[in-house]
């Protein structure tokens, strides 16, 4: 039956029906690849690439390299904890918590870069009493992670309560009543089961707050080497020198692909043993 | 099994139902969009206009005059740091008019022929001041305090031109607070904003100590406090004001500019703290 069922499926519809989904599905593709095919394209036949070894395209490098760590070395300490509460416990109010943490995902980024600066400003909501203290956020690199956080932790969490989610109970339970403590239960179990997950949505969030744009221009500001990440240089220097965000376009889109090539074949190894 | 059959047909007519209608809607859709091709209302126009950021408040009104005395006619603006509105242009937008906060922008359209050598006109003048938060955090109290370490200082970014306008003035107060005032105050930069609204807004929130900006968008904010810049010191910012070339609506273009520098616009400009240059 299942066999029958999927020699169907994949078998070729009749020539007329055949290029009814073709065509669409052509025009599609060329919106999707055209831009950045273009892209790469006029980076590369101008040498437009070489740019990149110009100190401020440097600068943004750097600076979008090590905020984007950051914030995804937060989201991993901060998100794995909530996850794993995510994943195995039920309480009141469970699914409105859930849906105010996807809310980010979701939100304009420039959204998100307003509510940051009203909460944590220096006169903002939270951000006097910060300021009493001597902390003051808006303009520094310390914002720019706060507002990558804010944008990509939400999808490292989902990932990680998936992962968590997904492991057989009866594993657990074997391991428990062979006497492992709870802590050994979820150190050497339950959070290398959980491994895949966990790590490809750390590179989720890693992509998302690499990109980050919206939320950063408005909370962080623009300097170059203090907050001008990648994304606000291609912005700003589409003004100054179109070779620069060319040069850093080609990067991001290069990074961004070898990211999601990675959770790919992450998802795509779970999904085989998962079969096995 | 025959429940699992039964569910599969279920999906399939489902789907097939979504699939026809949604089909239908389209083809019925295109039809419509064919038909549509003959407008009901001939005089419906549209009027882009791409204008400096420190233009909103002023143009935005003269819009609504405008359209007023213009039935049919919509205007459209889009307002930014001139430099962004430029690159916009050159890569094709459709604009009718530019109104640019200097005359580098301008020219870089006439020297791409996006705008006629002899249609830029300058319609007002703009001059700079200081400008710091309601409350004054920083407390300073003069242009020479400007350089005291540890401020934390907003300006437009140096393509904009109110930005470049900024570090021109600080240059030439450099005669007053010596060569190195420049150096310091621009040490204290802690972010160059893509235009100079963006720049007012920070120091409006509190979030930035001060921040260099055009007498007109002082006016906008009136909260905010100042420090003038003295006359010898200031620069003198043109605006030109020009139909691009591709225009399809350069007669309504035309219209619209002659409404800029008429008495009338000239006044909406005054209100707003420009200089204007016509009667």
């Amino acid at each position: 039956m299942s066999q029958l069922r999927k020699s169907f499926f994949h078998s070729k519809l009749s020539p007329v029906l055949e290029w009814l989904f073709i065509l669409p599905s052509l025009l599609l593709l060329a919106l999707l690849a055209l831009p950045v095919l273009a892209l790469l394209w006029r980076a590369g036949a101008d040498g437009m690439f070489l740019f990149i070894t110009q100190p401020s395209a440097m600068a943004a490098l750097r600076l979008s390299l090590v905020t984007s760590t950051f914030s995804v070395l937060i989201a991993i300490a901060t998100g794995t904890p909530l996850a794993f509460v995510l994943a195995r416990r039920k309480f009141l109010g469970k699914t409105v918590l859930e849906l105010l943490i996807d809310l980010p995902i979701v939100l304009p980024p420039s959204v998100a870069g307003i509510a940051l600066l009203i909460a944590f400003g220096r006169q903002g909501v939270f951000g006097t009493a910060f300021n009493s203290l001597g902390i003051t956020l808006p303009f520094t690199t310390t914002a720019v992670v706060l507002a990558q956080t804010f944008v990509s932790a939400p999808l490292f969490v989902r990932a990680a309560r998936i992962g968590f989610a997904e492991i057989d109970h009866q594993i657990v339970e074997a391991a428990y009543v062979e006497g492992s403590n709870e802590w050994q239960l979820f150190r050497f179990l339950m959070f290398p089961l959980a491994g895949r997950a966990i790590l490809s949505g750390a590179i989720l969030a890693w992509t998302r707050a690499i990109g980050e744009f919206g939320a950063t221009i408005l909370f962080a500001g623009n300097l170059e080497g203090v907050t001008q990440t990648m994304p606000l240089a291609i912005y700003l220097g589409l003004e100054r020198s179109l070779n620069i965000a060319l040069a850093l376009s080609t990067v991001l889109v290069f990074v961004s692909f070898l990211l999601l090539l990675i959770t790919r074949r992450l998802e795509n190894h779970k999904n085989r043993s998962a079969n096995r | 099994m025959i429940q699992s059959r039964s569910a599969r047909e279920v999906i399939f007519l489902l789907s097939s139902k979504i699939v026809n209608h949604t089909l239908l809607a389209l083809f019925l859709s295109l039809i419509l969009a064919a038909c549509g091709g003959s407008p009901s209302q001939p005089e419906a126009r549209t009027l882009t206009v791409y204008a400096a950021a420190s233009l909103t408040d002023a143009f935005t009104e003269m819009g609504s005059a405008f359209e007023a005395s213009h039935p049919g006619v919509t205007l459209v603006f889009n307002f930014g740091g001139s430099q962004n509105l430029r690159t916009q242009i050159e890569q094709g937008a459709p604009a009718d008019v530019f109104a640019s906060a200097n005359a580098k922008e301008m020219e870089a359209l006439v020297a791409l022929d996006l705008v006629a050598p002899d249609a830029p006109r300058v319609f007002l003048t703009n001059q700079l001041v200081v400008i710091l938060p309601k409350n004054n955090p920083a407390g300073i109290a003069s242009l020479e305090d400007l350089s005291k370490s540890g401020l934390k200082l907003v300006l437009a970014a140096d393509e904009v031109p109110a930005g470049k306008y900024a570090r021109q003035i600080l240059e030439n107060l450099g005669a007053l607070y010596g060569a190195d005032y420049s150096d310091k105050v621009l040490a204290n930069v802690v972010s160059n904003e893509d235009n100079i609204r963006q720049a007012v807004t920070k120091v409006q929130l509190g979030e930035a100590d001060a921040s260099i900006v055009y007498i007109s968008d002082a006016v906008a904010v009136p909260e905010l406090q100042k420090i003038e810049i003295p006359a010898d010191m200031n620069v003198i910012a043109g605006y030109p004001i020009a139909v691009l070339a591709e225009s399809a609506n350069s007669d309504l273009a035309n219209e619209f500019i002659d409404y800029v520098l008429s008495s009338e616009g000239g006044a909406t400009l005054r209100k707003w703290g420009f200089t204007p240059v016509g009667p």
